[in-house]
């Protein structure tokens, strides 16, 4: 990492101690997956079918990571028939990155009705990335008809109550949250009182310079409370991390990229590897969107880009898988 | 106690013989002849909604969505397993009452079954 790079990260414009150039960026967003790096203190996002023209140089950070979402393994109805393939696709593009991630963030929705065949299917699948940590967090999808039971045996080893847990990377610090659990009729995500009480003394040592990451299933600000796609108390979890200059928020559940930046906050919904959903409110219902097999690809590689310098979004770009 | 549980299960068995003699006739009516009210699942809604059955009525959801969905009650007394596209899951309701359901899946998803 460059030293002058390093010097403008620290430099405190506001002199409040917030080190408002140390907010995560995480803003360019490919069809199957991310490619964050931290530079500095900011995170940088690039689309992964963007990645070819990217130098090493220009890639290398503190702290570089993928997130994937909603691999859906075990569907096979025409909007993809092969979801498998696209994963794989999604995993050879994060092994053909110049500079390679840390690790995987994996937003959920790693099965399609969590059988365990199809859990191993992606475990196997993932054995192939050159990333060899991988974090979930399971969708709504991975704890069908046993309350989680099977995704806690498999991946929440470490985790507390549901599946939450927090871990610390190159002075970033992630938080792994769990809003598909306990769901009420007629209600949205939900992360509960004793996940919210545990968030709250997780970060209660932390210095307010503190890079945070929260990543969860289903999105954490209300994206389209008609189809669900939101969290009944997202607003006491990030109410939570007030007191933290850089925010960044990584969902998925809507197979499709969307930012929005709220004061320290930034929240962004990543795209599935599987098949792509209808913009909200765009067909009568949320369900998977068929689009001609050849466009399939180009379709989940849509993704939007988002620069932002300081608290001030500069643009979005799309980009497709091919 | 010993002889009521006897009593009872002597009782069960005697209904369990009855029915089964109902279902090898080809003219026998039984509970389960009568044809089951249908509610389809599709587009993440159920319909029809509400639904009003007399006592003894079997319901039976389809799902018709490339999305697995199941359906719970909000009491939790019954509870399909995730439905893939084109299964089904039948309830007897044997008791009046209004039960409220939804999906637990996609918890905005729900329904209404008044029993009467
Ligand atoms: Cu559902």
């Amino acid at each position: 990492m460059a030293d002058k790079t390093k010097d403008e990260i620290l430099h405190d414009h506001n002199h409040d101690g917030i080190d408002r150039r140390g907010f995560l960026k995480c803003m360019a967003w490919a069809g199957t997956g991310a490619f964050c790096v931290m530079q500095g203190g900011v995170l940088k996002s690039y689309s992964l079918s963007g990645l070819a023209g990217s130098s090493a140089k220009e890639m290398k950070g503190e702290l570089s990571f993928v997130q994937i979402s909603d691999s859906h393994m075990g569907f096979n109805k025409p909007a993809n028939t092969d979801v498998a393939g696209t994963l794989k696709a999604a995993i050879d593009k994060i092994n053909a990155l110049p500079t390679q991630p840390s690790f995987i963030l994996h937003t959920g929705d790693i099965t399609h009705l969590s059988k365990p065949e199809e859990f191993d299917g992606v475990d196997q699948l993932l054995k192939g990335a050159s990333a060899k940590d991988v974090f979930y967090v399971p969708g709504e999808h991975d704890v069908i008809g046993d309350d989680g039971k099977q995704y806690l045996e498999r991946y929440g080893k470490n985790a507390k109550g549901a599946g939450w847990y927090s871990f610390d990377q190159k002075g970033v610090h992630f938080i792994g949250l769990v809003n598909v659990m306990n769901l009420k009729a007629g209600g949205l995500g939900s992360l509960g009182t004793e996940q919210l009480e545990w968030m709250e003394s997780d970060v209660k040592h932390l210095s307010k310079s503190t890079p945070i990451v929260v990543f969860a299933h289903i999105p954490l600000w209300s994206v389209y409370p008609e189809w669900g796609w939101g969290t009944d108390d997202s607003a006491q979890a990030l109410g939570r991390l007030k007191k933290f200059g850089s925010v960044t928020v990584l969902n998925g559940h809507i197979h499709q990229t969307m930012q929005k930046i709220e004061g320290n906050v930034t929240f962004h919904t990543a795209a599935s590897t599987a098949f792509p959903q209808p913009k909200p409110g765009a067909a009568p219902s949320p369900g998977p969107m068929k689009v001609p097999a050849e466009q399939l690809k180009s379709v989940l590689g849509i993704r939007d880009v988002n620069y932002v310098q300081g608290k001030h979004a500069l643009g979005v770009t799309d980009s497709s898988l091919e | 106690m010993k002889r009521t549980v006897l009593t009872l299960g002597v009782a069960t068995l005697a209904i369990l013989i009855i029915m089964m003699a109902g279902r090898s006739t080809t003219f026998g009516s039984t509970m389960e002849d009568k044809p089951a009210t249908q509610v389809k699942i599709d587009n993440f809604v159920f319909s029809p909604n509400p639904v009003t059955v007399p006592v003894g009525s079997t319901i039976r959801w389809t799902n018709q969505d490339d999305i697995p969905h199941n359906v719970v009650s909000d009491d939790k007394s019954f509870k399909s397993k995730a439905l893939d596209t084109d299964e089904t899951f039948t309830y007897t309701f044997t008791k009046p009452g209004t039960y409220t359901y939804f999906c637990s899946i996609h918890p905005k998803m729900t329904g209404k079954i008044v029993v009467q």
